[in-house]
């Protein structure tokens, strides 16, 4: 009777897919310039705090008038997506939501009450508290952002890295077994680390474009020097963490999701010594055929880089596509089973749940379940294709991230240099370059998330289960009518807000 | 600490979180009668600047909701969320429109007018009460779905809730008490709309309509909110026995309230703060603070409101399509560690509680007047 109901299509994963990405990509162009913004302003008030000059009062005032008016588009654009997950992904919900809905809760709970109480203070409090609460409130405001990123970016890792958990066949439900593992997952806190350090170089970016601008415009000259130096600093500082700590993400999904960094890294046949790809031609519009391919076209390369990147040995061995098909032994020696081998143990995993609900031999299925949950996702798959993500826009968002983020160590170290060496008001190519950080720090942003996320398809919990188990009963026309009204709605709500921005920034700060 | 106080003490969480959600919809209220009660550009800007200061508060508990039930009662998140699709979309449609509304509408660089962020405020202010009032209602009147956990092991149809017809959600609006509910909460919404303007506004026009307003709102509320108790308490309710098996029981609801008859004095202290706030306001134009015991009382009878559907045995989210799958406290919690965690972090949220009154006390130490939005360069 229920399964005549049903009418799950591919359709509805695809939508449903479809408009988690529009609004998460979205909502990403606001989060890390909240982030980075935070620490600029909250480091322009304290020096107003400490001088009590009416030049560093406006400068407070004008980056935070920024600040707010991005602030309310990531407000907006974010309730969707913790809803998203009941809409969209309503087994998904069910089967992790014991794991999932903590972090999410004390997100809520922690970060976001801390968040919205003192914006308010820091936008209304200027005249109606003393300067001390207010500067607190100003660093508060960020600091609650930044919990917020802490632990959506906790529910985001442990999506990527279950950990923390087991599988209760009784409830048919995943169900946490450690707290601590699960906030504190290493995975999690690269994520964190990496995530935010990257925020404060689009922060930085944003300030030092605008200051880039009005130098240009020969306005505002003293408060676009004083902006760049503070911005420039933050920059460089967070560009060269946010290196380390990527180094440090690439490390862990290496030992974790070998077939994303194969993806990334357009790598078809592992082994060891294995070189670490600068360029190679992928052809960005199609899936190559990793199965015969050996290797891209075109490929300059550093030689023994990428083992020592993913096993800190330049001999250490690096699945390739066809190696995680086909299975392969780790360089500790373990093996890891073929495709074949996972999709039979999930099968087993699923069925043996299936009896089990059904009372049969209770003791003898919790035993196959404990020993084949762990691959239980792939008793949903049908083929080899489905487990591969698509190389190409892997392989190049993450040349993409990368490329931009030596490029941002470079300028920002250039524009420290020219400050205190030189006179930053004369070279304007250099003005040029500093406005174009603007959108490259943007393009580096998202493009750290298109890896991420379309690196570990099609997983929606790795290993676990697929995209296509984890959809909400919907139909696709349905999910299709909501992509667009989202579409046509943050459009517009961007535009409004880029329109707003510019005309802000035109403004200048209230001198 | 047993496993059946966590999922009660989950509950009155929920229920917290819910009432205080209602309460704070006085932004939504507010804003729904800026047309109403502001007749000039002026006026309507003081009324935004005054529910502009609040309206975090309501969007975050909003937030916190989802996700406090989330972490507490996922099956509800999945089934409902999942499967009252549209109505979940619309309530967060009309909250993302509000959430820029604020901001956009008196900056330089607005290419969509003042007059749309206002009309969005507006729709957002109506319809947002609403939708939320007609989704709790669904607590006692029941919906259209089923779960069949097994379907899990089922790879080619593996999900476990579904509405059981194609109007993912929208069908729950056929039901006049439903509907007849959801009325009510915008009345309510916008007496406590009326009373925060009253209290946060320093401008004798302003308050001068304010009354007005709050008398024939209050009118409005009873006449929806009254009917929609009567035949809650009396009605049929949603009971489940010992082994988990739901059926229905006459007069649950009422029967709930002097099982637990403390919760009903809590009703009527709630029912007479709400009197006292709205009475006194409407006798003396001196008097401002009428969203206090107002607010208060609110949150008491709305907390026993959602306790009654979920405590004392019975299914607060009660199946119409099949009874067996309505949802209990008990067949859809968390796991008693998740809910033991979660039991510990909730002891953060009185120190939350504190600093926002803090907060919320600083700004508010002087009315909004006139004088203060043409002088703040960051008024809305």
């Amino acid at each position: 009777m229920e399964n005549l109901l049903l009418t799950i299509d591919p359709g509805t994963v695809d939508w449903s897919r479809a408009q988690f990405a529009l609004t998460a990509i979205y909502h990403w162009l606001f989060v890390p310039l909240t982030l980075g913004l935070a620490v600029i302003m909250g480091i322009v008030e304290t020096c107003y705090y400490k001088t009590r000059t009416e030049f560093w009062r406006s400068a407070a005032r004008f980056w935070q008038r920024l600040f707010g008016i991005n602030f309310a588009m990531g407000v907006a654009t974010g309730i969707i997506l913790e809803f998203e997950f009941g809409t969209n992904w309503s087994n998904y919900s069910w089967f992790v939501g014991d794991i999932f809905g903590a972090p999410l809760a004390i997100e809520g709970i922690l970060a976001f009450f801390m968040e919205s109480t003192f914006v308010a203070v820091m936008f209304f409090g200027w005249k109606k508290v003393s300067p001390g609460f207010h500067l607190a409130s100003t660093w508060l405001t960020g600091l609650g952002a930044t919990l917020s990123a802490w632990w959506i970016l906790v529910a985001n890792a442990w999506m990527q890295y279950p950990i923390g958990c087991t599988f209760n066949p009784d409830t048919m439900r995943n169900e946490m077994t450690s707290f601590l593992d699960v906030a504190l997952s290493p995975f999690a806190i690269d994520k964190f680390t990496h995530t935010v350090t990257s925020a404060w170089v689009l922060g930085a970016a944003f300030t030092v474009g605008v200051s880039c601008w009005f130098l240009l415009r020969k306005r505002h000259t003293e408060l676009a020097k004083q902006s760049i130096k503070i911005g420039s600093i933050v920059g460089l500082v967070a560009s060269l963490l946010a290196a380390f700590t990527g180094d440090n993400s690439a490390y862990m999904v290496a030992q974790t999701q070998p077939m994303k960094l194969a993806a990334m890294e357009a790598l078809y046949e592992g082994g060891t010594d294995q070189s670490l790809t600068g360029i190679a031609f992928v052809n960005p519009f199609k899936q190559p055929d990793y199965m015969t391919e050996a290797e891209p076209p075109m490929r300059i390369a550093v030689p023994n880089m990428l083992s020592v990147l993913a096993t800190h040995d330049p001999h250490g061995f690096v699945p390739g596509v066809r190696d995680i098909i086909k299975g392969y032994t780790k360089t500790d020696g373990t093996c890891e089973p073929s495709l074949k081998e996972k999709q039979e143990r999930g099968r087993n995993a699923i069925q043996a749940l299936k009896d089990f609900r059904a009372g049969k031999d209770k003791e003898a299925n919790r035993k196959i379940l404990d020993r084949d949950m762990k691959y239980f996702g792939y008793g949903y798959i049908k083929n080899a294709d489905q487990i591969v993500p698509f190389i190409p826009i892997n392989f190049w968002a993450f040349r993409t991230m990368v490329g931009l983020g030596c490029l941002f160590i470079l300028v920002f170290a250039v524009m420290l240099f020219i400050l205190y060496k030189k006179d930053i008001t004369r070279p304007r190519w250099l003005q040029y370059v500093g406005l174009a950080l603007i959108p490259l720090a943007f393009i580096a942003s998202e493009s750290g998330w298109l890896v991420a996320e379309f690196g570990r398809q099609p997983w929606t919990i790795q290993d676990m289960l697929p995209t296509w188990a984890a959809v909400s009963d919907l139909s696709s026309g349905g999910i299709a009518l909501t992509f667009f009204l989202f579409l046509v709605l943050f459009t517009g709500m961007l535009t409004a807000e880029i329109s707003i921005m510019c005309k802000q920034i035109k403004k200048g700060p209230e001198l | 600490m047993t496993y059946d106080f966590l999922q009660h003490y989950w509950w009155f969480i929920i229920a917290l979180l819910g009432s205080i959600l209602v309460f704070l919809l006085f932004v939504q209220g507010a804003n729904s009668m800026i047309f109403q009660l502001g007749k000039t550009e002026e006026d309507r800007r003081i009324l935004i600047n005054s529910t502009g200061r609040k309206w975090e508060f309501t969007f975050t508990t909003l937030v916190t909701f989802g996700g406090a039930f989330f972490a507490s009662f996922p099956l509800f998140y999945s089934t409902s969320f999942g499967g009252a699709y549209w109505v979940w979309l619309l309530i967060l449609f009309t909250f993302i429109i509000q959430a820029i509304s604020y901001e956009f509408q008196n900056k330089a660089g607005n290419i969509f007018g003042v007059r749309t962020f206002q009309t969005c405020l507006i729709i957002n202010g109506i319809l947002g009460p609403l939708l939320l009032g007609g989704a709790v209602a669904t607590f006692f009147t029941g919906s259209n779905f089923i779960v069949e956990k097994g379907n899990i092991t089922d790879s080619l149809q593996p999900v476990i809730s579904h509405w059981a017809n194609a109007s993912r959600g929208l069908d729950v609006l056929l039901n006049p008490w439903v509907v007849v509910f959801g009325i009510a909460v915008v009345f309510l919404a916008r007496i406590l709309g009326t009373l925060y303007i009253n209290n946060n506004v320093d401008d004798a026009i302003i308050r001068g309509r304010v009354r007005k307003q709050l008398l024939i709102n209050t009118v409005l509320f009873l006449v929806f909110f009254l009917p929609f108790l009567i035949v809650t308490l009396i009605g049929e309710g949603y009971t489940v026995n010992a082994s988990g098996v739901v059926f229905m029981e006459p007069m649950k609801y009422l029967n709930n309230l002097i099982a637990m008859w403390p919760l009903a004095v809590v009703l009527l202290v709630g029912v007479l703060l709400l009197l006292f706030g709205i009475i006194k306001t409407i006798a003396s134009s001196a008097y401002t603070r009428g969203i206090w015991p107002a607010g208060i009382g609110v949150v008491l009878v709305v907390l026993v409101l959602f306790l009654i559907a979920g405590w004392n045995n019975t299914a607060y989210y009660p199946s119409t399509a099949d009874l067996q799958s309505s949802l209990t406290i008990q067949n859809s919690c968390s796991s008693e560690f998740t809910l033991k965690a979660m039991f510990y972090v909730s002891f953060l949220v009185p120190f939350v509680l504190g600093y926002i009154i803090y907060a919320w006390r600083a700004i508010d130490k002087k009315a909004i007047t006139r004088e203060e939005i043409i002088d703040d360069d960051h008024a809305y």
